[in-house]
């Protein structure tokens, strides 16, 4: 694998994650996303992410399985190029190169070769046409797709603002308040549109319309909340509609089931809304989806439907309106104002999710592990409501503790709370142990936790500091009621202050002897242990934006950025500047496993990227232009292993990888692989079989069978026969034998058991290892230490004569070779 | 100080009856319509739906079906028994038939106008032969219990088809039997209530269209009996059904007052397959919509709001314009309220009594548009009550204030009213000649000595007042070449030589008081007359016409004047030709004699000869606009029509004196409190 020579940025998550509506494969199996540059693949019945297809330079503004042929899918992307894929296998078979943006996607069972896209007008901005794309039979990967003929003029750039009718006999688009079809065969136009005032009933605008499948019949929603039914369209007199009218507020999306006897519609409201028969009386309702729906579709067999919604949650619907599952990436949060921070214990990125909540989302898999109800209050919909929310996290080193800042923003003064949660082994998630109402009389700015790993229990400390112009120390305390249920709690040790300044950051050095805490334009150094101002650093003018301590072996500085645009370093021990640089930096972030800092900076419309060492003034890394959105929060997460990087000038990616989120919310990563590489590390060659829902009780006997054929293949006909032929008779008799007529489980158990032990002379350290193997596998946040570990006591183990040892008895780096081989990624030899 | 001081009369507490069914002309051009009341008036939609004909009401003759037979033969029947032919030219009921089954619930007259069917309480359908000058007992059809509360004739009437309680029947004509029996609530098992069929209408495919008071509205294939579609579009009863001529479209009524339309559409482009789709919905009315219409070209429906809305389908129409514009009808498009302009008294007209009361006064004057502290409150003198079933036709208060009149469809009353003091005395004159009844209009000479009163075939007859309370019947006036229709506006000069009175042929004839005789004939227009009033000074004829045309009409010279002749070569504006309702009241201001003051119910507008008209160009209603200018620019703004919409809605506007105006409002506010309340509806929840 060779390196290549830059460092791309590549989005990974969050923001405009659906781009377009969610097209379901033929057989409802799985199901196909826009995401970012992506398209994305999930399975139906488990939810997971099977296959990532990248190869777009832009963001996907279209997906639609090939009407020619249900395993292609056609997708378009704002690179202007429209993408073949053979999703199956996740291989792209063509690329058509139309020029211009794509800005939505649409296929024709009756157009043979061509497809048909909304690009900007030439010449014009604002104006949008749909024009049908000839994609040409000429072999070869990349193909130029010129041949375009516009369709419709002056369209809407949202895809929900397009579709066609029945056998694709015409096509409507809504735009504002009007309303044009176009039909294929008169080539006629015919043009309506409804009273633009916007009086008592509202805004009319057109926000999206839906073509019913066999009739004619237009669906269109509009921004007051109705549902027009539009029937008679080819006259342009006698057009007529109906009403339907439920939502209070814009009508996101429309679908008409595969039969066209029912309609979904959904809204900001969070309820999907089924009308039967085009009846205003006759509706039924999917209520509390969680967040507002941005696109419906159905699957081709009627069985599902998929709702995408604003925070980027997908919910696969039953037909009978019952919620079946719910596929979540990274939930895009009103605002996040907790910052990124890494969960010691899972490896994942946390942050506000739902109002509220505090979300776990797991880099590895994107998908949300769960989300914790921090505020516990129900969520009302409704604008210009203040509602709690929460706004600063921190964990302890371990994952034990983690405590949580939210407030209500009132006009005269803040409600605020602090909340200490304990990590409960038992329940396998996170316990309220002390909530403290007003920590600080104003805002809390900035919360940290003492952090050392060594450390005992009653040496943790939390400090918040608050607007009100002090810091706080909080300490556990043993609980002296004897009613109580928990044995320590937490409460105020120390309040410390500087010169009646607001509090504005704090940190703890690596060693957790000495606190930093800024105070508007100085930073004060505390001794942790006596509490003892040792020192203060300015560097006036300008408020101190962001503080961090050096790490490993640049521990004794003390960075610091400022608002008036300068990054400063001192040295601890000398208490003088070390350096100092001019540059706006909106993002410190240092990373843990190594003595790398990445500041993040914003200069004219772009943001950049600066990593660099304490030690010396010059840095690392930079990346300019990283992207045209702001950076508001970036966080280092350590790697599973620390990859392979050849260049030297990214070895600071080698211990841990920077995520960073965008105003957008958008999750964006460097990566050193190249554009084709996939992103995740998991590599998962998809197979029908494998993504097959899989019962405990097939997992058991997969595992037996299998051990039974490495027993085969490895140890030869050595084995002994019999045994097999002892146990398996055991295990017929329990799967063949009626229900009825079984004794007492208790009985059958240990029998049960017995035939899957194997006899103690038959043991091979080989099966041992395939077992500690798999294991190790599995938990893939294992850390490499420990899978040394247990890899030495697999050599501990290990009997002294055995057959085939050598064959598989390999060096410790071998192994890791192998492994990293077979992580590999060989798809795209099948390209060829 | 604004141009005038006006009385704001807001204590005439009339409420319209609501609307009990609507029945089009079949092939013709005029709507039928009766009331709870028992009033059944006309409207005609060549006359730009000017209400054109109204019989007042009878306590004991409760109108439930209306159908028109024979041409131009109305019908009515009701919980009565009694089926009703009424003669629309002399607007009155003109004879009726008992129908022998009780009260009756519905009534269809076959399309060729022959046979009326009736459905009766006791579970019968009869059918009437018309006959000329009157209806002729057919036979019964097969009887089975339970009301027939709805009937439609097949329109090869050979077919009826009847809904009652949880069953609709369809009858064979010829032989009188039930040939089909269809259970309506078949498919609702859950629900033990009674399905109540509201109404029902059989079309030519063979398919019964039937509303029922689940909310449903269902289309039956009669011959299986088999139901084809059904449309749920209310949580309350589908009360009315109207199908088009063409019968492609339907309306409904439903009792939370909405209606909606349902069209015939082919489901795709060229194919023949149609399906009936409910497409607009409607909320013009408040409470139940008890009757729904449907013309050629328009939706109309009335409802027990006491409203009539006529809803113009866009597609029918050939251009955006007066023809195309919603029209509400709450009140009446004659004026109930008279007014004694010496006296300071308003009479005002109710169903079965009337009102007489004094304006308040004030002392004090106050800026434009400033309220004025009343010195004395209005004060409400007299209230006469009409004796016996029948409702007032019309009534009337002399200028003087000292005789009120009023007239029903039998009896004719002439009070004379003596103030002493705070302390009022009303005695009846005795010995009222005996005349033509009934009245159709009176009015007082300007001088209270005469009273002429406005009689059928086109008479109008002249009564000397006497004092101390008496009267004498001096002449009857005749249009010389007869006329069959009804007086139905009247006019007399100020100086007592004039009389115009106007017949429901729309022809309007002039009489000279001095010698009784007929002058002239104001040359005929195609319109019905709103109102017509003499100029007291120049002793011009000033007309309105339900199209909204305006013409002064030179009684002494019998012909039209020269600044009318400019009015028509001109044209008027198209925002004034394109109001909805018509002028119902017609006065001048002696003191500008080229002010001609006249009013509709949305507005009040001084009309100043002396100004330049208006063009298409300029702002008719430009008030708001002058206000604001600065006096040269406002002298060049100025035009003829100077409108006021600040008194809404006006029921009658008239001058005391030169610089007095009394207005009678009625806010529809103050009505719907008087209704009943109307079906609870969320707003939002489901």
């Amino acid at each position: 694998m060779v390196a290549p020579a830059t460092l791309r940025v590549v989005r990974c998550g969050g923001s405009t994650l659906h781009g377009a509506r969610a097209v379901f494969s033929a057989d409802s199996k799985y199901l196909l996303c826009a995401s970012g540059d992506f398209v994305k693949m999930y399975s139906v019945a488990t939810e997971e992410t099977l296959r990532l297809m990248g190869g777009h330079a832009d963001l996907v503004t279209g997906i639609q399985l090939n009407p020619h042929n249900h395993m292609q899918l056609y997708s378009s992307s704002l690179d202007g190029s429209i993408k073949l894929w053979d999703f199956m296998d996740g291989i792209p078979i063509k690329t058509f190169t139309v020029g211009s943006k794509l800005l939505a996607l649409y296929t024709l069972a009756s157009s043979e070769d061509s497809v048909f896209v909304v690009i900007p007008k030439s010449g014009e901005r604002d104006k949008f046409q749909l024009v049908s794309v000839k994609l040409t039979k000429a072999a070869g990967q990349d193909v130029e797709a010129k041949e375009l003929s516009v369709v419709l003029d002056g369209v809407d750039a949202s895809p929900k603002c397009i579709a066609f009718g029945r056998e694709g006999e015409y096509v409507a688009s809504v735009k504002e308040v009007n309303l044009q079809v176009y039909f294929f065969k008169q080539k006629q136009l015919n043009r309506f549109s409804v009273s633009a005032m916007k009086t008592k009933s509202g805004n009319n605008c057109f926000t999206c319309i839906a073509c019913h499948p066999t009739e004619d019949c237009i669906a269109t929603g509009h921004a007051n909340g109705k549902i027009r039914l539009w029937r008679n369209f080819y006259h342009k007199k006698e057009y007529t509609f109906s009403t339907l009218h439920w939502h209070h507020d814009t009508v996101m999306d429309l679908a008409f089931s595969i039969e066209g006897t029912s309609l979904l519609s959904g809204g900001v409201e969070s309820v999907l809304v089924l009308w039967h028969n085009e009846s205003d009386c006759q509706k039924d309702f999917l209520p509390r989806l969680g967040s507002a729906i941005e696109y419906i579709s159905m699957s081709s067999d009627g069985a599902l439907c998929c709702t995408l919604h604003t925070d980027n949650r997908i919910t696969i619907i039953n037909s009978n309106l019952r919620f079946s599952k719910s596929i979540q990436g990274l939930i895009k949060s009103p605002g996040v104002k907790t910052g990124l921070v890494v969960d010691p214990r899972t490896k994942a990125l946390v942050l506000n999710g739902e109002p509220g909540h505090l979300q776990f989302y797991c880099l590895q898999s994107d998908q949300q592990l769960f989300s914790l109800d921090i505020v516990q209050r129900q969520y009302i919909h409704q604008a210009g409501l203040n509602q709690a929310d929460l706004v600063k996290v921190a964990f302890s080193a371990q994952g034990k503790w983690l405590a949580t800042v939210e407030e209500r923003e009132e006009v005269a003064d803040p409600e605020l709370q602090l909340k200490l949660w304990f990590y409960d082994e038992e329940t396998q998630s996170f316990k309220l142990n002390t909530r403290i109402n007003m920590p600080h009389e104003d805002h809390i700015t900035d919360m940290c936790f003492r952090d050392m790993d060594e450390l005992e229990d009653d040496s943790l400390i939390l400090v918040t500091a608050g607007r009100d112009c002090v810091f706080k120390v909080w300490v556990m305390v043993e609980d002296t009621d004897p009613e109580a249920q928990q044995s320590v709690s937490w409460s105020c040790d120390f309040v410390g202050s500087y010169h009646n300044y607001q509090a504005t950051n704090c940190c703890f050095s690596e060693d957790g002897s000495l606190l930093a805490v800024s105070f508007e334009e100085t930073i004060t150094v505390w001794d942790s242990v006596t509490w003892d101002l040792k020192c203060t650093f300015c560097y006036p003018p300008g408020k101190v934006r962001n503080i961090c301590f050096g790490r490993l072996t640049c521990s004794k500085y003390l960075i610091g950025a400022t608002d008036y645009g300068f990054l400063c370093c001192w040295n601890l021990l000398s208490c003088a500047l070390e350096w100092s640089a001019h540059l706006n930096v909106l993002v410190l972030q240092p990373d843990p496993l190594s003595e790398h800092i990445a500041a993040v900076s914003w200069l004219s419309k772009e943001s950049s990227l600066f990593v660099f060492k304490p030690n010396e003034p010059r840095p690392v890394y930079i990346q300019r232009n990283l992207c045209k959105e702001k950076i508001r929060l970036a966080a280092f997460v350590p790697r599973d292993e620390p990859e392979m990087i050849s260049s030297e000038k990214y070895l600071w990616l080698r211990r841990s990888q920077l995520f960073f989120l965008t105003d957008m919310q958008e999750l964006m990563t460097l990566s050193t692989k190249s554009l084709e590489e996939r992103l995740t590390p998991s590599s998962k060659q998809l197979a029908v079989e494998e993504s097959l829902p899989v019962t405990p009780f097939s997992v058991l006997l997969g595992k037996h069978r299998r051990q039974q054929s490495q027993e085969d293949t490895d140890l030869g006909k050595r084995v002994l026969h019999n045994k097999r032929e002892q146990d398996s008779p055991a295990v017929r008799e329990l799967l063949h034998t009626p229900a009825h007529v079984l004794p007492s489980a208790s009985f059958l158990c240990p029998i049960f058991i017995n035939s899957l032990l194997i006899s103690k002379e038959n043991k091979s350290a080989e099966e041992v290892a395939d077992e500690v193997e798999m294991e190790s596998e599995k938990t893939q946040e294992d850390s490499d230490e420990e899978r040394d570990v247990t890899e030495m006591e697999q050599e501990d183990t290990s009997p002294m004569e055995l057959l085939g040892e050598m064959t598989c008895k390999l060096s410790k780096s071998q192994e890791k070779e192998l492994r990293k081989i077979r992580k590999m990624d060989y798809s795209w030899i099948s390209a060829f | 100080m604004g141009e005038f001081e006006v009385h704001r009369v807001r204590f005439f507490g009339l409420v319209p009856a609501g609307v009990r069914c609507l029945v089009c002309q079949p092939r013709g051009g005029r709507l039928a319509l009766a009331r709870t009341d028992g009033a059944v008036e006309v409207y005609n939609f060549a006359a730009n739906y000017f209400q054109e004909k109204v019989i007042p009401g009878h306590e004991a003759r409760s109108v439930e079906a209306l159908c028109w037979a024979a041409g131009d033969r109305l019908f009515g029947a009701g919980l009565g028994g009694d089926i009703t032919e009424y003669d629309l030219a002399r607007l009155c009921a003109a004879h009726s038939v008992d129908g022998c089954g009780g009260p009756i619930w519905s009534m269809a007259a076959n399309s060729s106008g022959t046979q009326l069917a009736i459905g009766c309480e006791d579970g019968s359908v009869k059918l009437f032969q018309v006959v000329p000058g009157g209806i002729q007992f057919e036979r019964n059809l097969d009887r089975r219990k339970g009301r027939i509360l709805c009937l439609s004739w097949h329109p090869s009437d050979t077919h009826i088809a009847a809904g009652s309680i949880d069953i609709l029947r369809v009858f064979d004509v010829r032989s009188g039997q039930t040939v089909q029996r269809v259970m309506v609530n078949y498919h609702v098992q859950k629900v033990k209530r009674e399905c109540i069929v509201w109404s029902i209408a059989f079309l030519s495919s063979g398919t019964v269209v039937t509303s029922d008071s689940f909310g449903r509205v269902q289309f039956w294939d009669w011959e299986r009996g088999t139901l084809l579609e059904s449309h749920t579009i209310s949580t309350s009863a589908v009360l009315s059904l109207a199908v088009s001529e063409k019968e492609d479209s339907i309306i409904v009524g439903t009792s939370t007052g909405a209606t909606y339309q349902f069209q015939l559409l082919p489901v795709k482009t060229g194919s023949l397959e149609k399906r009936w789709v409910r497409t607009k919905p409607f909320q013009h009315h408040t409470h139940d919509v008890r009757a729904v219409a449907h013309s050629s070209t328009a939706l109309i429906s009335g409802g027990l709001d006491a409203q009539l809305v006529i809803r113009p389908l866009m597609e029918k129409m050939q251009k955006k314009g007066y023809e195309a514009a919603l029209r509400k009808f709450t009140f009446p498009h004659r004026r109930l309220v008279s007014c004694a302009r010496k006296a300071r008294l308003l009479l005002f007209q109710f169903s079965q009594h009337l009102e007489l009361w004094r304006l308040g006064s004030t002392d004090e004057t106050g800026d434009d548009g400033e309220v004025l502290p009343l010195r004395r409150m209005p004060e409400h003198l007299v209230q006469l009550k009409s004796k016996g079933p029948e409702h007032i036709y019309c009534s009337c208060v002399s200028p003087c204030g000292s005789w009120v009149s009023y007239s029903t469809a039998s009896r004719f009353h002439l009070y004379r009213v003596q103030y002493e003091g705070d302390g009022v005395s009303v005695k009846k004159v005795p010995k009222v000649p005996k005349l033509l009844l009934p009245a159709y209009q009176l009015q007082f000479s300007s001088d209270s000595s005469s009273l002429f009163v406005a009689s059928a075939r086109g008479s109008v007859h002249v009564l000397q007042l006497l004092e101390p309370g008496g009267c004498k019947h001096l002449h009857t006036l005749q249009p010389p070449s007869g006329s069959p229709e009804a007086v139905y506006l009247l006019a007399s000069s100020a100086d007592g030589h004039w009389l115009a009175a106007v017949g429901g042929d729309w022809a309007i004839h002039i009489y000279n008081l001095k010698c009784f005789k007929h002058h002239c004939m104001v040359p005929m227009y195609s319109c019905a007359v709103t109102a017509v009033a003499i100029h007291p000074v120049t002793n011009n004829l000033v007309i309105t016409y339900s199209d909204q045309q305006l013409f002064e009409f030179s009684i002494p010279e019998k012909q039209y004047t020269a600044w009318s002749r400019m009015v028509q070569n001109r044209g008027l504006h198209k925002v004034w030709l394109e109001r909805d309702s018509p002028i119902t009241h017609i006065t001048f201001n002696p003191k500008n004699p080229s002010h001609i003051l006249l009013h509709d119910i949305y507005m009040f507008c001084v009309l100043d000869k002396s100004l330049p008209l208006p063009d298409n160009s300029t702002l008719l209603m430009n008030q708001g606009t002058l206000k604001q200018l600065p006096e040269t620019a406002r002298q060049r703004q100025l035009h003829a029509f100077k409108i006021c919409k600040k008194f809404q809605p006006l029921l009658f506007a008239d001058l005391l004196d030169e610089k007095c105006l009394v207005m009678v409002e009625r806010p529809i506010m103050d009505i719907k409190t008087q209704l009943p309340l109307p079906i609870q509806q969320k707003k939002f929840g489901t």
